[in-house]
């Protein structure tokens, strides 16, 4: 982490999200540096996925702020951008990897079409190109060429997993969210996956915000941690630091209970 | 157009308005219609009413035909390119009871032509109004079921998945294979379903100097391309959009430039090809144009 631009790639200031009487983020502030991994543990019913979906735009926010410097250097508060651009930089500099493939892939599209379509819909009409694109990025996630025009159903959730992420950067986003991306799948699946996602965003250069109530997942991968615990952020700070020396209790369970296992 | 014209002409059978509908109702049909005009390609919800025909029969065409038409008007009803199916005979013999306006199977005759799966093949001239009848309105109702959606992917202009379509396409099978109801953009804005002509049909939409209305009964749907108003074919650069050709011109008149219908002729596999447009084939031989299954054999000769 040594070639970190000056200024943030996103600060999140003060995010708050109820449902109802459930307030399922509170007061949530954080920045994202280009290039980083930060992860959000935290048991079941945290808040991590709505903070993502809320950073995202997927959810609307009671209050707070979501600044992302964009490709252009603009700073713009995607909580109260506009729905067009802010559905356009999702498809741009923005990527979403879900929990689930089926909610992160076109399951009635071949594994091509699934690369393609980000492109295509940002104008690209040339078959053959978008062709050779497809072929290239199912090498660089470790999927057979020849599967190009198969189905993801047709897939292990491994493979869904990794199509998943080739879909995302295929446009070369800056920013890459992650919801529970091994979750779901075998140790020894995980673990390829993992590798896969750490050596992409580093030769990528793209920055990732990783939800995951697994810890080991937590240390592979990500830079700095934040841990949340009923919508609130109760600690953060460097991986190795946090989860070797934790200072807030309910951290101090969390990582106890890891090792106890 | 016949929008203007179209005034009240007093009741042609007894209890019934002129053209069916009562005023109120045209009157709404015809907004729908001016809103439709004033943006094609877009997609204007209209409360369709109950007509006397099942959905699927043409009531979103009959409903436009209705509002638009006038006592002057000439109407002619083409199913398949043909003016006798079962389907353009019911619909124009229900026009004519209910407004007593002339009718023609003549293209060039013709003010108003409600119309399904085909396009004429003789080209439409200024203050001609072409009615399609549309099952689906919406091109991207296959990819997303709900409505707020594809209204957003309109609103924001984002067709992109529509290409995946045509991708899957050339992946399965080498080339665009989508041969009916081709999508196209109009006036560079909106995405538009041509209903389901062949893609034969397809380029006839681009800059035409008919209106071209559009109405989807099931779907409470009318949307239109306004006279000379430039209709695209989505393609890709290197596929580039291509109509349907035949091995053999109209074994009845020769023509070489028309939609043909294969027929067979026996349980041998004879078959020969016709236009589908029974005017526009008539119309040539009656001008002496003869094809293979017409003696003499002259078809060569002719084109
Ligand atoms: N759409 C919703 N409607 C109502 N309540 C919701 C909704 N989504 C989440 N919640 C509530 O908000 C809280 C946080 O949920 P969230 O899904 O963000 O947790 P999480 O940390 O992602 O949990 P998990 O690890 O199980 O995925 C929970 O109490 C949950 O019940
Ligand atoms: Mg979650
Ligand atoms: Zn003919």
């Amino acid at each position: 982490m040594t070639n970190l631009d000056q200024t943030p790639l996103l600060s999140v200031e003060a995010l708050n999200k109820s449902f109802g009487r459930q307030a399922a983020c509170r007061d949530v502030s954080f920045e994202l540096w280009p290039g980083e991994v930060l992860g959000i543990v935290g048991e079941s019913g945290s808040g991590k996925s709505t903070l993502l979906n809320a950073i995202a735009g997927r959810l609307s926010v009671d209050s707070g702020k979501v600044l992302y410097r964009t490709g252009g250097n603009d700073i713009i508060d995607l909580a109260a951008a506009s729905e067009a651009q802010r559905r356009h930089l999702m498809r741009t500099e923005w990527g979403f990897v879900q929990q689930h493939a089926r909610d992160g892939l076109r399951m009635t599209f071949s594994a091509g079409a699934n690369i393609g379509e980000r492109l295509m819909a940002l104008g690209q009409k040339h078959y053959g190109s978008l062709r050779d694109t497809a072929l290239d990025w199912l090498q660089a996630v470790e999927i057979a060429p020849d599967r190009i025009d198969d189905l993801p159903r047709t897939f292990s959730g491994g493979m869904q997993q990794r199509l998943q992420i080739a879909r995302n950067l295929v446009t070369r986003p800056r920013i890459v969210l992650m919801d529970e991306p091994t979750g779901g799948l075998d140790v020894s699946v995980q673990a390829r996956l993992l590798d896969l996602i750490r050596r992409l965003v580093q030769e990528h250069n793209v920055a990732c915000i990783v939800v995951t109530h697994d810890l080991g997942v937590a240390r592979l991968l990500a830079h700095r941690l934040m841990v949340m615990r009923r919508g609130q952020v109760v600690e953060a700070g460097l991986t190795d630091q946090l989860l070797d020396d934790p200072q807030h209790a309910y951290t101090q369970l969390l990582v106890s209970s890891v090792l106890s296992v | 157009m016949s929008v203007q014209q179209n005034y009240r002409t007093g009741a042609t059978l007894a209890g019934y308005n002129f053209a069916f509908l009562d005023e109120q109702t045209k009157r709404m049909l015809r907004r729908a219609i001016l809103k439709a005009v004033a943006i094609p390609g877009y997609q204007v919800p209209f409360g369709s009413r109950e007509m006397p025909l099942p959905y699927g029969w043409g009531t979103g065409g009959m409903q436009v035909t209705a509002a638009v038409i006038g006592s002057k008007d000439v109407l002619k009803v083409i199913d398949q390119g043909a003016d006798d199916t079962t389907n353009a005979v019911s619909i124009r013999r229900f026009f004519v009871r209910m407004t007593n306006v002339a009718t023609t199977e003549k293209t060039r005759a013709a003010t108003l032509i409600q119309t399904r799966h085909r396009v004429p093949e003789i080209p439409l001239s200024e203050g001609q109004i072409l009615v399609y009848q549309v099952p689906i309105p919406e091109p991207l109702r296959w990819l997303e079921p709900r409505e707020t959606e594809t209204r957003k992917m309109h609103a924001l202009s984002e067709y992109g998945v529509m290409h995946v379509k045509l991708y899957e396409d050339i992946a399965q099978h080498g080339h665009i294979s989508t041969a009916y109801d081709y999508p196209v953009v109009v006036n560079g804005r909106y995405l538009m379903r041509c209903s389901p002509i062949p893609k034969f049909d397809t380029p006839k939409l681009n800059m035409n100097p008919a209106l071209q209305l559009f109405g989807a009964g099931r779907e409470k749907r009318i949307y239109a391309v306004p006279p000379y108003t430039e209709v695209k074919p989505l393609d890709f650069e290197d596929h580039p959009f291509e109509v349907e050709r035949w091995p053999e011109s109209c074994a009845l008149c020769g023509a070489g430039d028309s939609f043909l219908d294969e027929v067979i002729l026996d349980d041998k596999g004879s078959r020969m090809f016709v236009c589908s447009d029974t005017d526009y084939c008539g119309e040539r031989r009656e001008a002496g144009h003869t094809g293979r299954m017409s003696a003499p054999y002259k078809a060569e000769a002719a084109e």
